[in-house]
């Protein structure tokens, strides 16, 4: 994520504040379309889609990166063609229930989300993003809970890799570790990822660190950044109230 | 420069790891800490840090190590870790390098300078704007190395800086060592380099010391070594 966001494109350049508040409004609309409202929520996914190519960065990436998350979020509304089986559409000669289009809408919701979050952060470095917050008076413990947190993830995935391959070298053909060993595996997890935790925060301590991290100083945010963010926010709004989806289809049937 | 005087420390009570240790270093002076594993020497570095709480007094440029100095101490003293891994914790060199100094109150641009003054001192201004997991193991533990002398300490302490280091990685930091000015606490098992960095060497044996004296004396003596599970350096073989 770090070389990600180390990137140079016009996103990576507008201010952190400015992306922070489009993708909070980015959520907040996505989040607020109704349950049933898969045609008008669809279009939605344009944003993201357009940021990613301006970025640079490839989409695949972003759905790499997030194969652990996107499966918790795909499980939200899973139930709901169990629950909710009165008819709402046919398509063709197939009726299609209520419960099927607010699960696939829920799951929409959640993995437009993923992706503006993903990009937040793929195009803005974690310091200067903590900079930001700390404009808008976010406490700086909780800024330094996140930068911590997101140093203590690297070192732990890295733990995992190193356990990982060193149980795959004494078990081979089994895909996977055995579920008898994962007990002992994340036992041994959590020690390892804690030792090593303690030595980074020592070493951290050794060099002055008294829970306040210094930020990168953010760049002010310029006109270019009020203009993205306006048109943003006017994208959004239009996207939201106007159903772009239905009024091309009846320009199309027409 | 930095004082032990009857210092012990036990990690459970039937078990000191060290007992009534006392020696001092002066400026400027390097010295190399050896022993078997076990024997104390990390833990030596630790409770000079002020990492571990311990019996006895230590002190640096006279003060003593305690809860309300431990600011002014660190200052003074640059630690670089066995594991590099462990010691760099930004996303780049850079931003791991100028750290230290913000945290002491230097403004960005003051860090910088000593940033690029610690880089070009090791040669390696081509490292600065590198990912920090995208470094060989040599090139981390040259950053390592930077991240601290960016500090501008007043001694060095390194633990095993040679450790898992090809030949010329090797070679390329007992260089560096050697052009240090600071006060200089080396501890090895690897007593080649010992011998190329350091003037004096205290030995260490089950939290005690064996021998403190000059290098290349204690260095050649077999007998002394070997009652302490040691060997001479490959060179004197």
């Amino acid at each position: 994520m770090d070389a990600l966001a180390a990137g140079s494109s016009p996103v990576h350049a507008l201010c952190p504040l400015a992306k922070l508040f489009a993708t909070i409004i980015y959520i907040v609309v996505v989040v607020s379309f109704g349950k049933y409202d898969l045609a008008g929520l669809v279009p939605m996914v344009l944003w993201p889609v357009l940021l990613f190519e301006i970025s640079g960065i490839p989409v695949r990436t972003c759905f790499h990166k997030l194969r652990f998350v996107l499966p918790l979020v795909l499980a939200v509304g899973l139930f709901n063609p169990l629950f909710d089986r009165a008819p709402y559409l046919a398509l063709g000669g197939i009726t299609i229930s209520g419960g099927a289009v607010s699960m696939v809408t829920l799951m929409s919701k959640g993995t437009f989300c993923l992706m503006a979050s993903f990009l937040l952060m793929a195009t803005t470095r974690i310091d200067a993003l903590c900079a930001a917050l700390r404009r808008l008076h976010v406490p700086g413990i909780f800024l330094t809970l996140l930068l911590l947190t997101y140093r203590y993830v690297g070192v732990m995935t890295e733990e995992v890799a190193i356990m990982t391959d060193a149980y795959k070298l004494r078990a081979p053909g089994q895909k996977g570790v055995h579920y008898t060993a994962w007990g002992s595996f994340l036992g041994q997890l959590l020690l390892r990822s804690m030792d090593r935790a303690e030595e980074l925060y020592a070493a951290m301590r050794l060099r002055g660190f008294h829970d306040h991290f210094h930020y990168a100083e953010a760049a002010p945010c310029t006109a270019k950044d009020a203009v993205y963010l306006v048109i943003c926010i006017a994208a959004f709004l239009l996207l939201r109230f106007v159903n772009v989806a239905a009024l091309l289809g009846s320009l199309l049937v027409r | 420069m930095i004082a032990f005087q009857n210092v012990s420390f036990s990690y459970e009570k039937e078990r000191p790891v060290l007992q009534n240790l006392s020696f001092s270093i002066g400026d400027g002076e390097a010295v190399g800490l050896i022993g078997a594993n076990g024997a104390g020497k990390s833990t030596v570095m630790k409770v000079l840090l002020g990492l571990l709480p311990c019996e006895g007094k230590v002190l640096v440029d006279g003060i003593e190590v305690g809860h309300g100095t431990l600011y002014e101490i660190r200052r003074k003293l640059g630690f670089v870790l066995q594991n590099s891994d462990h010691q760099m914790f930004m996303p780049t060199v850079y931003e791991d390098m100028i750290f230290g100094p913000l945290n002491y109150g230097a403004s960005r641009a003051e860090a910088e300078a000593h940033a690029d003054a610690a880089l070009a001192q090791l040669g390696i201004p081509a490292l600065k704007h590198r990912h920090n997991h995208k470094l060989s193991g040599g090139e981390k533990r040259m950053a390592a190395i930077a991240t601290i002398l960016a500090m501008q300490p007043e001694a060095i302490l390194m633990d095993e800086p040679t450790a898992a280091l090809d030949p010329y990685n090797r070679r390329l930091v007992i260089n560096i060592i050697r052009s240090l000015n600071q006060t200089k606490l080396i501890t090895s098992h690897d007593l080649d380099m010992i011998r190329d960095t350091c003037s004096r060497v205290i030995l260490l044996s089950g939290g005690t010391i064996a021998a403190d004296g000059d290098a290349e004396t204690i260095l050649r003596d077999r007998a002394l070594l070997e009652a302490n599970r040691m060997e001479l350096p490959l060179s004197l073989q």
